[in-house]
């Protein structure tokens, strides 16, 4: 079990609740989810207190980020996209927080999980659809009728753009839920190769050295992974709501 | 597909076993999954474990709506707040070094103006003196030019007093001179008025 490179992922009841049949357990996924937002929102919250005008260092980590997503979505929507500066802001933090935890061993990473990588995704749609509709009613349809684009093309063209829009949510998710996976279980099994070789008499130990540097660098590597999907994610909710925002590209 | 509304429903709520010809016909794999223990069969990738998407959903939305509301109702407008009082009081400093430094120019445009100033009344003042010690000195020249005119022509006037004087003493010295001489020679005295006679002569017979 120690070797399963997929027993990290398993979902844990801590608290069994069942309500109408469904099983809504607090498991070790929610804690976590609960952990994500109370070290997010310490870490955001208690950098911030002193409220220097010269800033901190950690403060400054605080301040870079919110500057960061804000000039990602002002790049990204303009500055009509900026009234979903909290929700970017929200969505950024929350995964790079949730992936940064599950760096810590024996953390549960809950960004590993398809349904919840999945759920973020369909909310940035939703976000998406429902404020673009809000917005422009009908005229959100232009969003697959790119203009200047000649009527026989248009008959190729639509299609791809509505294909396009319909996998958005199914990319979203793959990417961040596929890299974090992906990443953790390679680590677990050049980790497991550590052990398994050591069991293996003085060679094994001396050959070990090389799974465990391996080890060593693709810790490195997750980490740089970890920031880089809750980024990703979060330059493509930009672009995403760009599209709601100013729907005739 | 075959299946009617009312059998699935009472297959999924007994949570029953699909019997085999049930399940050959509608080939429902949510019927399949619904029958399975949650969370605790092997064999399953954990992460496609459908038994826990319920949970984790509503979890998810819970925790995450709870982290929205923190992030936009306080986490965002602190830090906003710490950056607008930053970026507001930069421009102020800027504003205050611009208005300081607008004040040293005009300090500086002044100080050269009055500077300009000075040096052009003082090159008045310079031009004034050195026209009026100019106009003295002329003036004190001329004075002094006319009373020398003056002094040479009473010089003259009386050089030429002197001078007919003289020549007219010149004549009484000649006839004295002649009668001396005539005296001397003959032994005999002559009238001084032969004596002149004869001197007019030889001086007009020049």
């Amino acid at each position: 079990m120690a070797n399963d490179p997929t027993h990290q992922f398993l979902v844990n009841k801590i608290v069994p609740i069942e309500i109408g049949g469904i099983d809504f357990s607090f498991t070790n996924s929610s804690l976590f989810m609960v952990a994500t937002v109370a070290v997010a929102t310490a870490f955001l919250y208690l950098t911030t207190t002193r409220r220097g005008v010269v800033p901190g260092r950690m403060q400054s980590v605080s301040e870079m980020s919110y500057e960061f997503i804000a000039s990602m979505l002002r790049e990204g929507a303009g500055s009509h996209g900026m009234k979903f500066f909290p929700f970017v802001f929200s969505l950024f933090m929350f995964i790079l927080t949730a992936n940064l935890l599950g760096m810590v061993p024996y953390f549960f990473t809950i960004t590993s999980q398809i349904i919840v990588t999945f759920a973020l995704a369909m909310l940035v749609i939703g976000t998406v659809v429902v404020y673009g509709f809000y917005k422009h009613g009908l005229g959100f349809f232009k969003l697959f009728v790119p203009s200047g684009v000649p009527v026989p093309v248009l008959f190729i063209v639509v299609p791809i753009e509505i294909v396009s829009f319909l996998s958005r949510p199914i990319s979203l998710s793959i990417r961040l839920f596929a890299n974090l996976l992906a990443g953790h279980i390679t680590l677990k099994v050049f980790a497991g190769f550590v052990g398994s070789m050591s069991a293996l008499g003085t060679v094994g130990t001396i050959g070990s050295v090389l799974p465990l540097l391996m080890t060593v660098a693709m810790t490195g590597l997750e980490f740089l992974v970890a920031f880089l999907q809750a980024y990703v994610f979060a330059v493509l909710t930009c672009m995403y709501l760009n599209d709601a925002v100013h729907p005739g590209h | 597909m075959f299946v009617t509304p009312a059998f699935a429903q009472a297959t999924t709520t007994e949570n029953a076993e699909v019997p085999a010809h049930d399940a050959a016909v509608n080939g429902d794999a949510v019927n399949t999954e619904t029958g399975v223990a949650h969370g605790t069969e092997r064999g399953v990738f954990p992460p496609f474990d459908q038994s826990t998407f319920a949970s984790q959903l509503l979890w998810l939305v819970i925790t995450f709506a709870v982290f929205y509301l923190l992030m936009s109702k306080v986490i965002v407008p602190r830090i906003g707040a710490i950056l607008e009082t930053r970026h507001g009081r930069i421009a102020k400093d800027l504003d205050e070094a611009a208005r300081l430094k607008g004040d040293a120019d005009a300090a500086i445009a002044s100080y050269e103006q009055e500077l300009a100033a000075a040096k052009s009344k003082g090159h008045a003042i310079a031009a004034t003196a050195r026209d009026s010690a100019k106009a003295k000195a002329d003036a004190d020249r001329a004075a002094l030019d006319a009373g020398i005119n003056e002094k040479i022509a009473a010089a003259e006037v009386r050089i030429g007093e002197i001078k007919t004087r003289a020549l007219a003493e010149v004549g009484t010295i000649a006839e004295d001179t002649a009668a001396a001489v005539i005296e001397r020679l003959t032994g005999t005295s002559a009238s001084p008025a032969e004596v002149a006679d004869a001197i007019r002569a030889s001086g007009n017979g020049k």
